[in-house]
């Protein structure tokens, strides 16, 4: 027991200084620091992040305040930002991505852990764990040159436009590049978030639920809705903040898509613009403090949103999966 | 018992309905991978590994400067984030308490959301702009931060799975706790946090956003780690976006080795994991 001196708790002073002494000269001290010291620049890191947002935007943030958020005129050459068309931008179209990404990535999920034979289910896992790990920039690539001219001659004149053309989402000329372009680039990339974050959700529930309820005769689609749905739905929730946060601040397939027009319009068909596409175009060639602060603001309120809904995402995924590994 | 009951029916149509959803996510896979190789495969030759890029309105060239720019920086990247990952990763499943494993593991869930966009104008501000230039160091710093959150909580993960009961054999026989962790705990996950590691450097490797203020980009060599340098999905972007269609073909041909090379680490790390070992993912 004296050779593994765990905790110097309870222990006299001068046991105290001699336990002390003694994992020091075993090591324990300095394994300790180092560990403790790694763990902590991650809290410094983060901290770093929010303080240089934060002053880095000070000019920005003194010169149009909150009216920042909601005036939609960026005219850098009259010293004029208001970011209201790209939070407008960012929000439908990651609005737009979820409408089709939780429907299939919902499905998905519960073909793959409630439907599906073991065998098919690890297969399917393993290819869409897969297309999790393609680039943005790959995805950007396939939107320009193969999703643009395939929405601009086949899928809009030929089937949008006829059968949805008199609503005003799908209303004025169409280019190709668009919010709507924009929006189905991101439900293919959020889908594989959604789907193994919800299946590890349903995987969580117990399995002694499930038998219960099949022993009671109910088929396995009854068993799913019935019970497993309703003890995974916070979880659920969770994987679609998760998602959605993924979706607020994509930047690279999005930028090359959406067609980089600061515009707010009813129609999905036209080019807008998102708060981390104008920072990717501008920052670069931002001339002036005033300007860059502004696009610095704009990463504030883009860090400070998916601050937010991460925050709730893990909390509400955690909720559910306690118990099975956090 | 009735086969074809409302019960039945409803199983039966439920069931084809989210495999459907299933085969067609993995369909996207399927047609990201075909074209990417009919595309890239065709416009990919040896020069594209060997020569630099064509000056504009030139046809021809090559990618090598890009290659091996995005070698640099991800070298960087993880003599970064691997260390630092990995020790909080070892702290966080063998020395804190709870509370405070709570904090700094919700931290680095928050971390591992940040925008990478954002990750490269706090780069800009933190290294860039007192540098005074552009740099493949800086790439390194913005790729470096990135890799942290998932090194920590792979590490965690895969050393939290260790039996208690090894830890207690080794503090037994007398061994301080860090010569317990360092020559029993860590072997025992060493297949586990290495696998975990690669994905996170296959996941880096096609971040495009936090590198355009930080490595820039650059139409020669980049020598040492003060310059701006060339790196493959800026490369991939720029000549994306570009008006000539000898770019566009080498856009291809670069997505094509990108897309190969993350997905080749992918299946060899996500192959080297024995079956149900849990992957944490961002």
């Amino acid at each position: 027991m004296s050779s593994v001196p765990l905790a110097g708790k309870g222990a006299l002073p001068s046991g105290r200084a001699r336990a002390f002494y003694r994992r020091l000269r075993a090591g324990e001290e300095l394994a300790y620091t180092i560990a403790a010291t790694a763990a902590a620049s991650i809290l410094v890191i983060t901290a770093l992040i929010v303080i240089e947002l934060y002053s880095q935007s000070a000019l920005s943030r003194s010169k149009f305040g909150w009216s920042f958020l909601g005036t939609s005129v960026w005219d850098p050459v009259a010293g004029t930002f208001g970011a209201l068309p790209f939070i407008y931008g960012t929000v439908i179209t990651s609005i737009f991505a979820l409408l089709i990404a939780i429907p299939l990535g919902l499905g998905s999920a519960i073909f793959l852990s409630e439907m599906a034979p073991a065998r098919i289910s690890n297969a399917l896992t393993f290819l869409i764990e897969l297309l999790a790990a393609v680039p943005s920039v790959v995805y950007g690539l396939l939107g320009i040159f193969v999703l643009v001219p395939f929405l601009r001659e086949t899928l809009v004149p030929g089937l949008i436009k006829p059968a949805l053309g008199s609503l005003p989402v799908f209303h004025g000329p169409f280019y190709g590049v668009s919010v709507f372009t924009a929006g189905l680039v991101l439900s293919i990339m959020i889908v594989p978030f959604i789907i193994s974050v919800s299946r590890e959700v349903l995987l969580a529930v117990a399995r002694d639920q499930r038998e219960a309820s099949l022993a009671l005769g109910a088929s396995k689609w009854q068993t799913v809705w019935r019970v497993v749905l309703p003890n995974a739905f916070t979880g659920i929730v969770g994987s679609i903040f998760l998602a959605l946060a993924r979706a607020l601040g994509e930047t690279m397939a999005v930028t090359m898509v959406i067609g980089n027009t600061p515009q707010i319009k009813a129609s999905l068909l036209a080019p807008g613009y998102t708060i981390a596409a104008v920072i990717a175009n501008e920052f670069g060639e931002a001339s002036g403090d005033l300007y860059r602060s502004a696009l610095i603001q704009l990463g504030l309120v883009l860090f400070g949103v998916t601050f937010v809904i991460n925050g709730m995402a893990r909390i509400l995924i955690l909720t559910t999966r306690k118990g099975a590994h956090a | 018992m009735k086969a074809w009951s409302r019960k039945n029916i409803v199983n039966y149509t439920m069931f084809g309905i989210t495999g459907a959803c299933a085969i067609f996510s993995v369909g996207v896979l399927i047609f990201i991978l075909g074209y990417l190789v009919y595309k890239g495969g065709s416009s990919l030759s040896l020069s594209f590994f060997t020569q630099l890029p064509a000056p504009i309105g030139e046809t021809g060239g090559g990618m090598a400067n890009a290659i091996v720019g995005s070698a640099k920086v991800l070298l960087l990247a993880s003599a970064i984030g691997i260390p630092i990952g990995f020790v909080g990763g070892i702290y966080l499943s063998e020395y804190s308490q709870k509370s405070v494993a709570f904090l700094i593991r919700y931290t680095t869930d928050l971390l591992n959301g940040v925008p990478s966009i954002v990750i490269g104008i706090v780069v800009y501000g933190l290294v860039v702009h007192p540098m005074g230039h552009y740099s493949t160091f800086a790439g390194g710093v913005a790729l470096g931060i990135m890799m942290i959150p998932i090194s920590v909580r792979s590490t965690e993960e895969f050393l939290l799975a260790v039996p208690m009961s090894l830890r207690e054999a080794g503090l037994a026989l007398g061994a301080p706790k860090w010569k317990v962790i360092a020559t029993v705990v860590i072997p025992a996950a060493l297949r586990g946090i290495i696998s975990g590691t690669m994905l996170d450097i296959a996941r880096v490797a096609g971040e495009t956003a936090p590198l355009l203020f930080t490595a820039l980009g650059n139409q020669f060599w980049s020598s040492g780690w003060n310059e701006p340098t060339a790196t493959l999905p800026v490369m991939i972007y720029n000549y994306a976006i570009g008006p000539y269609e000898d770019w566009h073909r080498q856009a291809w041909a670069a997505g094509f080795v990108l897309l190969t090379l993350v997905l080749l680490i992918n299946v060899t790390a996500r192959l080297a994991l024995s079956k149900g070992t849990y992957v944490p993912r961002g």
